[in-house]
């Protein structure tokens, strides 16, 4: 029996769709955040170096790898659309960026709260820190403009050409700051080079991360069925699930 | 085409002085601006003035943008280029170049005497020039794509700044950087190579992301 592969591609079938896996990755985000924050308050011991304040990693870390990948999801999602201009796929661009944009800016927050007990600085102009706000920026930029554009078609073409011009330009400025920062400032704190962790830590923050994977996906699902229905209101389709539902 | 473009280009700019020299004012006066607000410690100047130069020329390169192409658009021209048999990236070459040599140039030249202000040494004002030389037609042509995105929306200017300023980071780093090289005595080679690989990369790539963006601008 042939697959048909595209039947999901058309937004009317995804939104069904979307409702029935929206409960069970929201319902694993829940059981995974419980386990993982349980792991990381009450089983991982308490660190030789940095005391308590270490266990920010374990929201911190897996929020700072969600901005990135979050980002690169979303121009693939993007560059699709405007490659074979499927609807669908831009929607889904666009419901990804608010929740990339907050873990950005969750990754930004605890990593300062983390930062003033062991650096004694809310804010160090470190490579990391500094890469980390702009693609925050970008994601500023990425709403800012698909919301002053009128026509969603147009919206999303714009935006993903925005996405895709931001995903050159991220290596570059990566390397860039990195570079800026070792050309001229000696000492700069590594967070590459971090002490070997107890695996009890790395099982913690693996789970958070998945936590985040789910908590992720049922945002976008959820956010990409509001914007579906957003934009076939005019539809059959939606007319009927409203009659269906009232 | 290309030749042409650029001759209307400098042609409009020059029948329109107030414009150029506007852009040109306002770098001035916010370079002078940052010696009223943080004091005229000399030291504390000389080590600040490649940052600030750099940032006055983001801001004034930035400013400028939405003009690139907007008036064009207004009065149908835009749509009748974009008609016509040639390649739409030429145009928008030609365009993004008129525009370094009507905002990017001036400042150039400038920038030495404004280096003085700062109390710059000879080696390093040569470098600072060389370095906006290289650096600001990145500028121009990374804006294009910005000016083409938010070709007539509505608070098209602010938008454009948020959109293009992320993406100039890496040109204001390695031009600031390559003053402050020389500053303390270590060579700029480096990061004025790296400043004329961003302008081949940009010179090759942007101008085809503004032609995208372009058609999908005007549909």
């Amino acid at each position: 029996m042939a697959i048909n592969w595209f039947k999901y591609s058309s937004p009317a079938s995804f939104y069904s769709l979307a409702g029935k896996l929206i409960p069970i990755f929201s319902i694993v985000a829940l059981i995974l955040f419980v386990v993982g924050l349980y792991i990381s308050f009450f089983v991982a011991p308490t660190d030789f170096q940095q005391s308590e304040a270490y266990r920010i990693i374990f929201i911190h870390v897996p929020a700072a790898w969600m901005s990135m990948f979050l980002y690169l999801i979303m121009a693939g999602w993007a560059a699709i659309g405007l490659a074979f201009n499927t609807r669908l796929s831009s929607m889904i661009a666009t419901a990804i960026a608010p929740t990339g944009a907050m873990f950005t800016f969750l990754a930004l927050w605890t990593g300062a709260l983390w930062g003033k007990p062991m650096w004694g600085a809310w804010w160090v102009w470190d490579a990391r820190l500094t890469s980390e706000l702009i693609l925050f920026f970008l994601y500023i930029g990425f709403m800012a403009l698909q919301a002053a554009i009128d026509d969603p078609r147009r919206a999303d073409k714009a935006g993903a050409v925005l996405a895709l011009v931001g995903v050159v330009n991220i290596p570059i400025i990566y390397f860039s700051v990195k570079w800026w920062n070792t050309l001229h400032q000696g000492a700069t704190v590594s967070l590459t080079e971090s002490p070997k962790m107890a695996s009890i830590m790395l099982t913690g923050m693996l789970i958070m991360s998945i936590a985040c994977w789910m908590y992720s996906i049922a945002m976008v699902l959820i956010r990409t069925r509001t914007i579906i229905l957003e934009r076939e209101r005019h539809t059959v389709w939606v007319s009927e699930l409203h009659k269906e539902t009232t | 085409m290309f030749l042409w473009v650029i001759q209307r280009d400098l042609l409009l700019a020059m029948r329109q002085r107030s414009d150029v020299l506007t852009t040109l004012f306002f770098f001035i006066i916010v370079v002078s601006l940052f010696p009223l607000g943080v004091g005229p410690e000399i030291n504390m100047l000389r080590s600040m003035a490649p940052g600030v130069v750099w940032v006055a020329a983001l801001l004034a390169s930035m400013l400028s943008l939405e003009r690139m192409f907007s008036s064009d658009y207004l009065d149908g021209t835009l749509e009748q280029m974009m008609l016509s048999p040639q390649p739409l990236i030429l145009l928008v070459l030609g365009k993004a170049l008129a525009h370094w040599m009507v905002t990017g140039v001036p400042l150039v030249l400038i920038s030495p005497i404004l280096g003085f202000q700062f109390d710059l040494q000879t080696d390093a004002l040569l470098v600072l020039a060389v370095s906006l030389l290289l650096g600001t037609p990145v500028l121009s042509l990374i804006g294009a794509i910005g000016a083409a995105l938010t070709l007539g929306l509505r608070g098209g200017g602010v938008l454009v700044s948020l959109l293009v300023l992320p993406l100039y980071i890496p040109v204001l780093i390695f031009g600031a950087g390559a003053v402050e090289a020389v500053s303390a005595g270590l060579g700029a080679s480096a990061h004025l190579s790296l400043l004329g690989a961003f302008l081949l990369l940009s010179l090759v790539l942007a101008p085809w992301a503004t032609a995208a963006a372009l058609r999908i601008s005007i549909e």
